[in-house]
């Protein structure tokens, strides 16, 4: 496209034999361009520095501050269910300790393939607080089926039934698995949906969650 | 906000599947009028492969570089599909460096090959911007204007829509023979399009409620995008300088 164009302004260039008398018309064009280039650039840059300092966020703009969200940055949303024994869990009562909440059912083909390395991890970070609550989506699995799968695979962490769908709605869960890695703080620092993740990637998260405060 | 599609037991991720969209559509584009630009479309095409090759394998080693220890744990996980076990600096620096060689190697001038490619950032800008829509990321600061919409507990401003007027006006602007943006010297295009991109983030992360702040309160990722216009323009006035120069 702009080799026709280059070529046109290089045959048209070569075909003056006469040294360029300076300044000549079509310089004097070119010139008044790049002056109002040159004023245009400065004014454009100008006109950003002051939208930068116009825009600048007040404390807590840009934060999710305490807006209970299924979202990265934003408080966890609160829930108490029951476990296998009976007793209730509240996600609140952890409050302090890095919490890992894995939404799950027992037909679910990824959530199957994900849950020993799941299982590991607890097994590795456990005495360094790691909490790991494993929601079964119970509204669209069974108690029965969710407690032989758990026992199959040896798991020695919480399984929670979400009977109602209490978390599924307040976690907005669309895809099985999904996974939220909440700090000590009660806060959402990555939500992973779908699945298996794999091991390396829990390990790594979980790292990051025991290093925050 | 759509994350997930439902097709029987398979749970598609959306933001991913418009990205891929993107890229596809991209690359269609810029391989069409390659030949406008004096570039052959099947250099294009591999060209464009082969960074995006370089870039996984770059990202994901770079990823393995950094956390050895959980990869020691699980070696098999270096191999698996997680994006999120993916470096984004690490990739950029293999893409780019892989496209280098590549060009230097066929002797492709390496202006007009970013001119040739500009159509397919374009697509992906836009491709980035809807992924964005059906993931509720880049969410907006909240807001009482009457077209806030309600996401992640409040009324926000719609950043996603706003991303994808910006990303599409950019793309009418810069499509190749229609819009008044015009290869006229090899890098302008390109350039060009890198400050239209820059000014519009520049300008919209104003609205976003998830920005990361620096000091007195001042966005990161609009600091950025001013020194990146600034780089832009300067590219831009020096080409056409260099060139005014070269007739006279």
């Amino acid at each position: 496209m702009y080799g026709e164009i280059l070529s046109k302004k290089h045959e048209l260039s070569s075909q003056n034999h006469y040294p360029p008398f300076w300044p000549c018309p079509s310089d004097k064009i070119i010139l008044m361009k790049i002056n109002r280039q040159l004023l245009t650039i400065p004014v454009i840059l100008l006109a950003g520095l002051a939208w930068i300092w116009t825009s600048r966020a007040v404390a807590g703009e840009t934060t999710a501050g305490n807006i209970p969200a299924p979202r990265q940055g934003f408080q966890a949303p609160d829930f108490s269910l029951q476990n296998d024994q009976g007793d209730f869990v509240r996600l609140s009562d952890l409050r302090g300790k890095p919490v890992l909440v894995n939404v799950w059912a027992s037909w679910c083909t990824p959530c199957r393939a994900e849950m020993p390395a799941i299982q590991r991890l607890y097994q590795d970070y456990q005495s360094r607080g790691l909490e790991i609550l494993a929601v079964n989506s119970t509204t669209q699995d069974s108690v029965e089926r969710a407690a032989a799968f758990a026992q199959d695979l040896g798991l020695t962490f919480p399984v929670l039934f979400d009977t109602d769908g209490e978390v599924a709605r307040l976690y907005k869960v669309q895809a099985l698995p999904s996974s939220y890695f909440i700090k000590p703080d009660g806060k959402i620092e990555e939500v992973v949906i779908g699945g298996p993740m794999s091991e390396a990637l829990l390990r790594v998260r979980v790292e990051k969650l025991l290093g925050k405060p | 906000m759509f994350p997930t599609l439902q097709i029987g037991p398979l749970a598609l991720q959306v933001p991913g599947l418009v990205i891929l969209i993107a890229i596809w559509a991209g690359l269609s584009l810029s391989e069409h009028h390659a030949g406008k630009f004096g570039i052959k479309s099947s250099d294009l095409y591999n060209l464009a492969i082969l960074m995006l090759a370089a870039g996984i394998i770059g990202a994901r080693l770079m990823y393995i570089v950094h956390y050895p220890q959980a990869f020691l744990a699980s070696p098999s996980s270096m191999i698996s599909i997680n994006p999120g076990l993916l470096d984004p600096v690490g990739g950029l620096a293999a893409g780019l460096l892989a496209g280098l060689i590549y060009i230097q190697r066929k002797g492709m001038p390496f202006c007009t090959s970013l001119d040739a490619i500009t159509p397919a950032l374009a697509v992906f800008g836009l491709g980035t911007a809807i992924s964005y829509l059906a993931s509720g990321a880049a969410f907006g600061a909240p807001t009482n204007l009457p077209w806030a919409i309600n996401l992640w507990g409040a009324q926000r401003h719609p950043t996603q829509i706003y991303e994808i007027i910006s990303a599409a006006a950019i793309l009418l602007l810069i499509w190749p023979g229609i819009g008044p943006v015009k290869p006229n010297l090899p890098g302008i295009y390109f350039l060009s399009f890198i400050a239209l991109s820059a000014g519009a983030r520049l300008f919209l992360e104003a609205f976003r409620g998830d920005s990361q702040l620096t000091y007195l309160g001042l966005r990161d990722a609009q600091l950025v995008a001013w020194v990146i216009l600034a780089i832009s323009l300067a590219g831009i006035y020096w080409l056409g300088h260099r060139e005014s120069v070269r007739e006279t």
